[in-house]
């Protein structure tokens, strides 16, 4: 979340939507009503299925899972037409006035200029902007020169391909793992941002980002956008009036908050869908405002945190990118991955990732300490260095085609979260090893003895698997961090039953075998595995204390700093933030972002003072939020150029020209010192300084500006462009167990997956007081298609995707009607995803015991690598 | 326990003074705390901003201690057809459409409503197995429950539930233990959208009728209004909802409820019938009538979602 | 304990947790019941379900003093908490349940290969089989430097999955451990 659970209270109206917070964030939905009660907030809701949270809309409309872009684009288009947006905002906040280099193509086709159908991705040379100066005034001449975006026809000849400039995805600066790839040996230079962006603040050109904006969306008709999605045109017309009435004529009093979660991000567009909500959000100036922003309602306790310490592949703690085999030395690594500044000449851009070196230097101090000085490069050949995408269905790939041959999993049920459960059963089949640690038997360690595999079959799996007994959460201290980013302390009440332990004891004591056997029979490049700071008073069983104070950091030697206050500081001393680290070794941090959470004078993690003097839901004084305690994101952009809040009775920050200084409620998140008179950016993560509503040179790979496409399963041609139905640059998978169906094959209906509320995930199936709430699995079918196929409620259905076959009783509701898409009658299903092959139900033969997920598509986002689990095709019939 | 919140006020099978120092009215036949102001509680429930979410449901059983029981899937999002008696608190889910033709998931909070004419405790014979106290709670004491299942006649709510195993009768405390040691009930704690609210009777009519206010005045539903029904005297459990003019649509809730007429009869004229010694087969016969005489009269099918 | 808690409920009840230690509970006319949270110690801690980050107390048996064992007696919202503030969702409800769960893991158990069934293992056996486990396959499958002659450290045959309960200081520990024995199929529900 840009904001946070508690500032949802101050909006004005709330569009939700590829989520569903009424059922799967109850107590996170009261703050969607009170809006309601106090200010007279209004909820629009749009999901495949009326559901909970629709139960509380003052509009809903029923979607086709998969086609939020449609719909989200269609409000753009009204937006622009109806002047629902604010112009002082828009021309200064974004990149709306920068100019975009001529070769630039924008979809008609359903292509971005730049393709290159052999490898499936994008050159992205021409996504770029055009270097140069103020250009405002002269758009009549440009068009009158015919200076517009290239066409089909003209960007082939100005784009040809470069392998250096492909676009790879998940914030990856152009020249990331991909391009490694492509181009093995010398890399030739990576295209960059021009340091001077040429501009036009009346936002004219055609070739500035708003007109191409504009132009891009003006293909989302009401028409178009009622034949993609099913949402009858007059329903779409409400939604888009209602949501942007809070911005009639641009007036900025009011604000606006979207609101999703995983029904937005579980797409082969995932990405793209969640940037055109914000693109709607930075049109309309709602972001960086109490009661604003784009809030991802993140599914799990510490997902965020999981992201933020680098649970994934592609980074390290504090989103830092992960080395690639390119970067031969610390300072080629810290120079690809530090953006330079890149604005219109006469603005100022605080970039603040242009402190990455230090960020990185100190990660290093913490993780190899003595070893990482100066004269060994940090340490910076410890770290492994990827060559191309490792992300859970790669991995899950790999270990089935055999190259993964052992896994460690701690409270990740991988048979049943998916996708496509088949292949990842037969996948550990084939590995040599595996280790689970949790508090419930579940469907990964007893892979071995899943439905179907007969005593033969057992005698022939050869995986060794340890199921090691963990801590449950009320047996952990330590932080997790919640969708606002709070982090927060938790204390241990009870001991871990039987012989359980706590996590960190397992994780360490397998880890000092490990170091063990390599002291003592040496191995391969050891260095990294004997050189680990592990500074612990316990070694076998680290304190989450020492840990956390080891996360926030300190300084390693007496520094002096006249740019800080204190300026002096001893040796050993916990660090209050992350602008006093350095990077010539004198400080260490395990997390940048973390910096500041646990400072000399104790945990802020710890703090429990519920205070909130503005009212505004800050609340600053509980727990510590990342970055540097600060509540909203973005908040510069909650004041007018001038730096006056746009709305005087929800006053978070403002420039005091007294001081010299922003003040605030909340902390600034901005350059504290930079009068407004200077035009710093708002977004001074961006080198541009300002938001992108155009991405240039690659982060996203599968364009600068959302288009829709089709889900990878889908039951109609893109009619936007029927040769380019789908994203052109998702790949299928290739083994025998990766299969896709289509109408053709008798796959006729749409299938979403979600969740409950009255379950958890693959746990509440444990818990005998959830099971009763919902006691068995159920397919959820509208009463329509009910009708036709001759179904009751509560009788036994089959669905059948090309992977797999899920039986579960009918649920037969008037909350899922059937649509009419491109002409053409098309029926929705939903199945709640909570059940498996072990669990209370389960043990006693209630169920099916078919997990969901061997329904689902081996398809992932291009950006974020998340599988589609929304909306693929199956049948359906009586059981 | 603050005896100040928990007084008694009237008890089953039982006339005149009451233990803890109230003072019987002849006037109204009500007993009366001679010592400290006149205080009830309330729940109110706005089934406007419930999602069915059945936190409820949950933190009553645990609170109360009742355990996992075998549900069956049936066709719906609701955990069961109905209350039992160790499973007071029960959200009742209806798919309708508005006036407008828009879909509508109706979602009521289904307990023992408090009533301020407790119709179970008018009938229960037994001497201190039903209380009433002076803020207004119903309980009932197992310990001094005869098990008749006379109460199950008396409430026009159909909340009184009998355990065959033990042989008495069990329902809804309002969290009794709790208030009387100055916490809100476990279910009102619980709610995640604060649809659910507690405090003083005069304090949630206040809530509910501006709450009213609010929706009649920024939605379309016109009928939205308070059920805090007369024949019983009013409830300590009051609902907003949508469509007041039609309180069946929420799964059954009765339009006017009263206690049925020959439990008033016998609480009150009829009284002397006992006075006289008949017997006790003739007495059972008589109360099977009241039993299942003239009953509820509204349909039990409920279209559930 | 011979009778368990849920045992005993099944046989009174409404039922306290007084009544549990052998106190006489019955409630005389006229007194409402015995609160059963009137003398627990209460800790703070984190829902650990969804993303909201709930408050909830815990309350346990015993005032943490050193000959006290804390028995888990009930959960419930703490009230303080500036987004939850004292409610919890039907699961955040039943959190009792998950902490005192007779379908818990209680200890180490070993699949050995081709075999129907789980055994009992030492930790000690279990961690060094693991450790030698990781050490083969490490050695079998690490790769130094690539086609191009450009060092890469990667471990390429070892993957490890962090669950969305993990607490930020474990998954760091994961990182510190992973990363150095070049680990890159490093992922977690954060993913999915």
């Amino acid at each position: 979340m840009t904001n946070g659970w508690v500032d949802i209270k101050n909006t004005d109206m709330m569009l939700i939507m590829g989520g569903n917070p009424a059922e799967n964030h109850p107590c996170g939905f009261k703050w969607v009503v009170e809006a309601k009660k106090v200010r007279n907030a209004k909820l629009v809701v749009v999901d495949p299925r009326f559901q909970r949270t629709a139960s509380q809309a003052d509009h809903f409309c029923q979607i086709r899972a998969g086609t939020d872009i449609a719909f989200l684009g269609g409000l753009i288009n009204y937006a622009i037409q109806n002047n629902r947006f604010n112009k002082e905002y828009v021309s200064n906040y974004t990149n709306a006035a920068l100019i975009v280099n001529k070769g630039f193509k924008l979809p008609e086709d359903g292509l971005f200029s730049g393709y290159n159908p052999a490898t499936m991705a994008y050159n992205v040379s021409s996504w770029n902007y055009e270097a140069g100066g103020n250009v405002t005034g002269t758009a009549a001449a440009a068009i009158a020169a015919g200076d517009g975006p290239a066409t089909a026809d003209t960007a082939a000849q100005v784009a040809a391909p470069q392998p250096a400039a492909m676009a790879t995805g998940m914030g990856h600066a152009a020249g990331g793992p991909a391009a490694a790839k492509a181009s093995p040996g010398a890399a030739p230079a990576p295209p960059s941002l021009p340091p001077d962006v040429s501009y036009d603040t009346s936002l004219e050109h055609p070739r500035c980002v708003f007109q191409l904006m504009k132009k891009q969306f003006s293909r989302y008709t009401p028409e178009r956008v009622e034949s993609i999605t099913g949402i009858p045109r007059e329903k779409c017309i409400k939604a888009w009036d209602m949501y942007t009435s809070i911005r009639k004529d641009g007036d900025m009093k009011k604000v606006g908050t979207i609101i999703y979660s995983v029904g937005w991000t579980q797409h082969s567009n995932g990405s793209q869908i969640i940037r055109t909500a914000a693109m709607i959000q930075l049109l309309l100036g709602n972001v960086g405002r109490a009661g604003g922003g784009v809030n991802a309602l993140r599914g799990h306790s510490n997902i965020q945190g999981a992201t933020d310490m680098a649970g994934v592949f592609d980074i390290l703690p504090g989103y830092l990118k992960m080395p690639v085999p390119a970067d031969t030395d610390f300072a080629t690594y810290a120079k690809r991955i530090t953006p330079t500044s890149a604005k219109p000449k006469e603005w100022d851009s605080f970039n603040y990732w242009s402190n990455t070196s230090k960020f990185a230097v100190s990660f290093l101090k913490a993780m190899y300490g003595d070893k990482a000085t100066k004269e060994t490069d940090w340490a910076f050949n410890y770290l492994p260095k990827i060559d191309r995408k490792y992300s859970w269905v790669e991995q899950w790939d790999n270990m089935y085609r055999g190259t993964v041959k052992g896994l460690m999993s701690f409270g990740m049920n991988g048979v049943a979260i998916g996708p496509n459960s088949h292949k990842n059963i037969n996948a550990l089949k084939k590995a040599d090893w595996l280790v689970v640690g949790d508090i419930y038997p579940e469907e990964t360690s007893d892979f071995w003895r899943s439905p179907g595999i007969s005593d033969d079959e057992k005698k022939q799996i050869k995986t060794e698997v340890y199921r090691l007994p963990c801590a449950g959460f009320a047996e952990k201290d330590g932080t997790f961090v919640n969708s606002a980013r709070w982090l927060q302390w938790k204390w241990a009440a009870v001991p871990p039953p039987g012989e359980a332990k706590l996590d960190q004891e397992i994780l360490a004591r397998i880890f000092l075998g490990v170091k063990a056997l390599y002291q003592k029979e040496g191995g391969k490049f050891p260095d990294a595995i004997l050189g680990l700071s592990w500074p612990y008073a316990n070694p076998n069983n680290p304190s989450l204390t020492e840990v956390a104070k080891e996360i926030n950091g300190k300084t390693l030697a007496d520094t002096h700093d006249d740019k800080q206050t204190p300026t002096d500081w001893k040796a050993g001393q916990q660090l209050p933030g992350f602008a006093w680290l350095r990077d010539d070794g004198s400080t260490s941090c395990g997390n940048w972002l973390y910096c500041g959470s646990w400072p000399d004078a104790g945990s802020n993690t710890q703090r429990r003072n519920p205070d909130d003097p503005s009212g505004l839901g800050i609340h600053p004084t509980w727990g510590w939020s990342w970055p540097a305690n600060r509540r909203v994101l973005y908040n510069r952009a909650s004041c007018n150029l001038e730096g006056k809040p746009w709305d005087p009775t929800r006053k978070q920050v403002w420039w005091n020209e007294a001081t010299g200084k922003w003040a605030g409620n909340d902390v600034p998140d901005f350059k504290v010192d930079s009068n407004p008179k200077d035009h710093m950016g708002p977004f001074i993560m961006n080198p541009e300084g300002v938001a992108r509503l155009f991405v240039p040179l690659g982060p996203m790979a599968d364009g600068p500006f959302p288009e829709h496409y089709e889900p990878i399963e889908s039951p109609v041609v893109n009619e936007l462009h029927p040769k380019q139905s789908n994203s052109p640059v998702v790949k299928k998978y290739k083994t025998d167990m990766d299969k896709y169906g289509t109408v053709a094959d008798g796959y006729d209906i749409v299938c979403t997956t979600y969740r409950l509320t009255e379950h958890y995930h693959y746990w509440t199936k444990n818990n005998p007081m959830n099971v009763q709430l919902v006691p068995e699995p159920f397919v959820e079918i509208g009463e329509d298609l009910a009708n036709e196929r001759s179904i009751k409620g509560g009788e036994k259905v089959k669905v059948t995707s090309a992977r797999g076959t899920y039986i579960a009783k009918a649920l037969v509701t008037t909350r899922i009607k059937s649509m009419q898409i491109a002409g053409k009658k098309i029926y929705q299903i939903g199945i709640p995803i909570h059940w498996g092959y072990r669990g209370i139900q389960e043990d006693k033969g209630v169920t099916g015991l078919t997990p969901a997920n061997l329904l689902s598509p081996t398809v992932i986002d291009p950006n974020a690598y998340t599988p589609e689990f929304k909306g693929f095709l199956v049948k359906l019939e009586k059981a | 326990m603050s005896n100040g919140t928990m007084e008694i006020k009237a008890i089953s099978g039982h006339r005149g003074g009451t233990p803890g120092g109230g003072v019987y009215d002849q006037s109204d036949g009500k007993t009366r705390s001679g010592t400290s102001r006149d205080y009830d509680v309330c729940k109110l429930v706005d089934t406007t901003t419930c999602i069915g979410c059945k936190a409820c449901e949950v933190a009553c059983l645990e609170w109360n201690g009742y355990d996992f029981r075998d549900t069956t899937f049936d066709n719906t999002y609701q955990t069961m057809p109905d209350t039992a008696w160790n499973f007071w608190n029960l959200i009742r889910f209806n798919e309708d459409t508005d006036a407008d033709g828009n879909l509508q998931w109706l979602m009521r909070k289904d307990q023992c409503m408090h009533c301020a004419d407790p119709g179970c405790l008018e009938a229960c014979p037994a001497d201190g197995a039903i209380v009433q106290y002076q803020n207004g709670i119903v309980d009932f004491n197992q310990e001094h429950c005869i098990g008749c299942q006379y109460c199950v006649t008396g409430c026009p709510f159909n909340i009184p539930k009998f355990n065959d195993q033990t042989k008495k009768v069990y329902k809804c405390t309002l969290c009794s233990d709790r208030v009387g040691a100055g916490l809100e009930p476990a279910c009102i704690k619980a709610c995640p959208t604060g649809c659910l609210h507690f405090g003083s009777k005069e304090d949630m009519l206040f809530e509910a009728n501006k709450r009213v206010g609010q929706i009649k005045a920024n939605t379309s539903y016109k009928d939205a209004g308070v059920y805090d029904p007369e024949g019983v005297g009013g409830t300590h459990v009051i609902y907003v909802l949508h469509d007041a003019t039609n309180p069946e649509r929420y799964g059954g809730l009765p339009r006017d409820p009263r206690i049925p007429f020959m439990v008033k009869m016998w609480k009150g004229p009829l009284k002397w019938l006992g006075g006289l010694g008949i017997t006790l087969g003739a007495f059972a016969m008589f109360m099977h009538y009241v039993r299942y005489g003239p009953k509820r009269v509204e349909g039990e099918e409920e279209k559930k979602a | 304990m011979g009778l368990s808690r849920r045992d005993f409920f099944k046989v009174v009840p409404g039922g306290t947790a007084a009544l549990l230690l052998g106190f006489d509970a019955a409630p005389v006319l006229a007194q409402a019941k015995e609160l059963k949270i009137a003398r627990t110690t209460e800790t703070r801690s984190t829902c650990p379900y969804c993303s909201v980050s709930c408050g909830v107390i815990i309350h346990t048996l015993g005032d943490k003093a050193k000959n006290v064992t804390p028995q888990v007696v009930h959960v419930e919202g703490d009230p303080d908490h500036p987004i939850n503030k004292g409610t919890l969702c039907p699961k955040g409800a039943s959190l009792y349940q998950d902490i005192l769960n007779e379908r818990r893991l209680l200890k180490p158990q070993v699949r050995r290969p081709g075999s129907d069934h789980w055994e009992d293992i030492s930790w000690d056996k279990a961690y060094s089989e693991i450790a030698r486990h990781i050490k083969t396959t490490r050695d079998a499958t690490f790769v130094e430097t690539d086609a191009n002659g450009k060092t890469v450290n990667r471990c390429e045959g070892i993957g490890f999955n962090g669950g969305c309960t993990d607490t930020n200081e474990f998954n760091y520990l994961v990182v510190k451990t992973m990363r150095s024995l070049g680990v890159c199929y490093l992922e977690n529900q954060a993913r999915v």
